[in-house]
């Protein structure tokens, strides 16, 4: 079997799906599952032991082969609050700079023992490519390069339901760096399944080339968009895109794309503010907008553990009565 | 030996015949070979195509540098296996062929190889851009085709310097035509795929400025240009315009651009990332009309190994390529709508022509020639087992594809080198 067909084969007998790689591996229902899962969980990291044994004896192991403390902390957290084992690989203490190839460290991971993967790494599509690889593990994207990041889209899903009591109908802008934004793959694709109406801000150059296909309009226009919305979800930019010709300077970016104190000023009644972390105060967003109570950042990163454990319970626990547990 | 049974066909057209071949040459081609010396070896040819070899304008043999990957004897074979009597191996070895010592050295380890292996010459110095390469000292060992392939000559003064100088030599440049500044390293054809997938793109527009320029700078110069994979409908478009208009260029297009599309990325396997990038579906359309309609001249495989481990790397770290020597003639007989003669002409006389090497391949089949042949069974249905390749690599991306028309033998200056499917060497 090759492993674009290895790949396919994406859900176990029971239907729930194997590997969660791109948000489309669930659809909304599966998006639905998960929120119904998440809340859950909530209750569950409320407890005074916030601990309970759905994984036991399962092992997850995760491959970070791009630095990211936060969202790795986050996994690891989720799959300890299931009484999980949890193994860590990162690629600078790995023999990948030994000239092992991706599939070589792969399969050395899974002959350990391991039950679920989850990879995060620079170039987009390696979990997809690791999926066709492992014998029986899950694989769970923790954000390959400009691809996709589904847990942050589903952990932003359902931090817009507790604050808005649903996506459906909502007016949401996705605003700055879509072209280099795994975040917004994903976010676009969860937002329109569950029924917002996305419009993505952003000067032509932060712009895949092509949006054929993708539901959304786009606007160079924030001012204009920005009273009408019920979201506004701002990408961090990074400032080596001013070596890349793509922008003239920060300065001019902020000027045209921040989410300033004056334009929070136009934000409508009840709109919240968005940003998958980490944020530069000052750029895309201004310091003290950031701490204001339409802010949701915060909120953000606490659903971040709960929606996890609500992923790997899915993935992972299926058969464990989790009333019981 | 005998080609018994066969139909033969080449430039002059097509009839039913027998070919007796002695000491490397085509003695008889005749309705029945009546008087056969005793012991004459009688290969059947019943239901088979008999023609001159197929000649690959564009093969990387890897060797020296990357044996690894191939060797002039693995790739020779892989040649022979697909029908091809003669290759022309890319100069992007490692150390480059940029001297006549290096051209040398791969025609040595041609000796022995199941088919010619003629070395093409690097352009620049290290293939770097930057200074011309001894073309007149590779040219007096016989090269007829410099290029950098791997890239292009980015510097417009360079490349119209070697344009000049070329022509004194009766040479033909062969350029791949991507601009490295607005290609800007991407891994992909640059749209809706690349878009969705996240990967970066080179615009349709690399290839088609390069191949812009080097209209200009042939019609300046008057040296003979052949571009190497084309593979945009834009490239294509302008190049036939110029053709129209008198220019002395001819094109190559390979099997991958008129079977696969960028929506193959989707997988992410590094088996499907090469350079020029698979394009759109109506890039594919382009090629297959420019195939049909005499715009294209040769079919050219861009036949490139890579290691197995090198293509387990995520898709923005593998090497670009695929192989394709043994399966370029099935899939041209399988996925073009044309006749089998128009197929040789592209794949055999009119590369050989390119390659100048018309005098020992792709000539008509007739007494006097060199016995350089192959014998294609057109209705052989097969199925690409990417691990019964004679290559040393495997990223082949079309394995379990059904293809229908297979060389059964081929036929090195009279000695058998394929017999049934079968490399003799």
């Amino acid at each position: 079997m090759t492993a674009t067909q290895q790949a396919e084969k994406r859900t176990d007998a029971t239907g729930a799906p194997r590997h969660l790689l791109a948000i489309d591996d669930l659809g909304p229902e599966g998006i639905g599952e998960v929120m119904r899962l998440t809340d859950s969980f909530v209750e569950v990291s409320r407890r005074p032991i916030p601990k309970v044994p759905a994984l036991r004896g399962k092992t997850v192991a995760s491959l970070f082969f791009e630095d990211s403390t936060r969202t790795r902390l986050s996994f690891e957290t989720a799959a300890r609050r299931l009484s999980a084992d949890v193994m860590t690989f990162s690629a600078g203490s790995s023999s990948l700079s030994k000239g092992e190839s991706l599939r070589d460290t792969v399969l050395t991971v899974e002959a350990m023992g391991v039950d679920a993967m989850v990879v995060r790494h620079s170039a987009a599509g390696v979990p997809r490519q690791v999926a066709g690889w492992v014998r029986g593990a899950s694989v769970v994207n923790a954000g390959d390069g400009w691809h996709e990041h589904p847990t942050q889209a589903l952990l932003d899903c359902y931090t817009i339901g507790r604050r808005k009591g649903g996506l459906e109908g909502l007016r949401i802008a996705i605003v700055g760096d879509v072209r280099h934004s795994r975040v917004a793959r994903s976010c676009v694709t969860a937002f329109a399944g569950l029924g917002a109406h996305v419009t993505l801000v952003s000067p032509p150059t932060l712009l895949p080339a092509s949006l054929a296909g993708w539901p959304v309009e786009v606007s160079h226009d924030f001012d204009s968009v920005l009273p009408k919305l019920d979201v506004v979800y701002l990408l961090r930019l990074q400032k080596e895109r001013m070596t890349e010709a793509l922008l003239p300077s920060l300065r001019e970016y902020t000027a045209t794309y921040g989410l300033t104190r004056r334009r929070a000023e136009l934000l409508a009644p009840g709109a919240i503010v968005m940003h998958p972390g980490p944020v530069n105060r000052g750029v895309e967003v201004a310091a003290e907008v950031v701490d204001m109570d339409v802010s949701a950042v915060t909120e953000q990163v606490a659903n971040g553990v709960a929606v996890r454990m609500a992923v790997l319970y899915l993935l992972l626990g299926s058969g464990v009565d989790l009333a019981s547990a | 030996m005998v080609l018994k049974g066969g139909r033969v066909v080449d430039a002059t057209g097509s009839r039913p015949a027998d070919v007796l071949v002695q000491d490397g040459e085509i003695v008889s081609v005749t309705a029945k070979v009546s008087a056969v010396p005793p012991g004459t070896v009688v290969l059947d040819a019943g239901g088979c195509v008999v023609a001159p070899g197929l000649v690959d304008l564009h093969a990387h043999l890897r060797q020296p540098g990357n044996e690894e990957a191939e060797t002039v004897e693995t790739g020779s074979r892989a040649a022979a296996l697909g029908g091809y009597t003669a290759v022309v191996a890319m100069p992007n070895t490692d150390p480059p062929i940029d001297t006549a010592a290096a051209v040398r050295e791969v025609l040595d380890l041609g000796e022995e190889a199941c088919c010619d292996v003629r070395p093409a010459g690097a352009i620049t110095v290290g293939r770097r851009g930057e200074k011309l390469a001894p073309l007149a000292e590779m040219a007096g060992m016989g090269v007829r085709i410099f290029t950098d392939d791997g890239s292009g000559v980015q510097d417009a003064r360079i490349m119209r310097r070697a344009m000049e100088y070329a022509t004194a030599l009766g040479v033909t440049l062969a350029e791949h035509c991507e601009d490295a500044s607005l290609a800007g390293g991407g891994h992909m054809h640059e749209g809706e795929w690349s878009s969705r997938l996240g990967i970066a793109g080179q615009p349709a527009e690399a290839e088609e400025l390069m191949v812009m320029r080097d209209l200009a700078l042939a019609r300046l110069t008057g040296c003979r240009l052949h571009f190497l994979h084309l593979s945009t409908a834009g490239s294509l478009a302008m190049v036939s315009g110029a053709k129209a208009s008198g220019l002395d260029v001819t094109v190559e297009v390979t099997p991958h651009h008129f079977t696969l599309t960028d929506a193959c990325v989707a997988s992410y396997d590094p088996l499907f990332k090469v350079n020029p990038p698979l394009r759109t579906e109506a890039d594919v359309a382009a090629v297959r009309s420019a195939l049909s309609d005499g715009a294209v001249d040769a079919i050219a495989t861009d036949h490139a190994p890579h290691t197995q481990e090198s293509k387990e790397m995520p898709f923005q770290e593998a090497p670009p390529g695929m192989l394709g020597l043994e399966t370029a003639l099935g899939l041209a007989l399988t996925e073009l709508a044309l006749p089998l003669e128009r197929v040789l002409a592209l794949m055999s006389w009119q590369p050989a022509r390119i390659a100048g090497l018309a005098s020992d391949h792709g000539g008509p089949v007739e007494p006097g020639r060199p016995a350089n042949l192959c014998v294609i069974d057109p209705d052989a249905r097969w199925v690409v087992d990417p691990a019964a390749s004679a290559s040393r690599s495997r990223n082949n991306p079309y394995g379990g594809r059904r293809l229908t028309g297979r060389v059964r033998h081929t036929l090195l200056r009279g000695e058998p080198v394929v017999v049934d499917g079968e490399a003799q060497r």
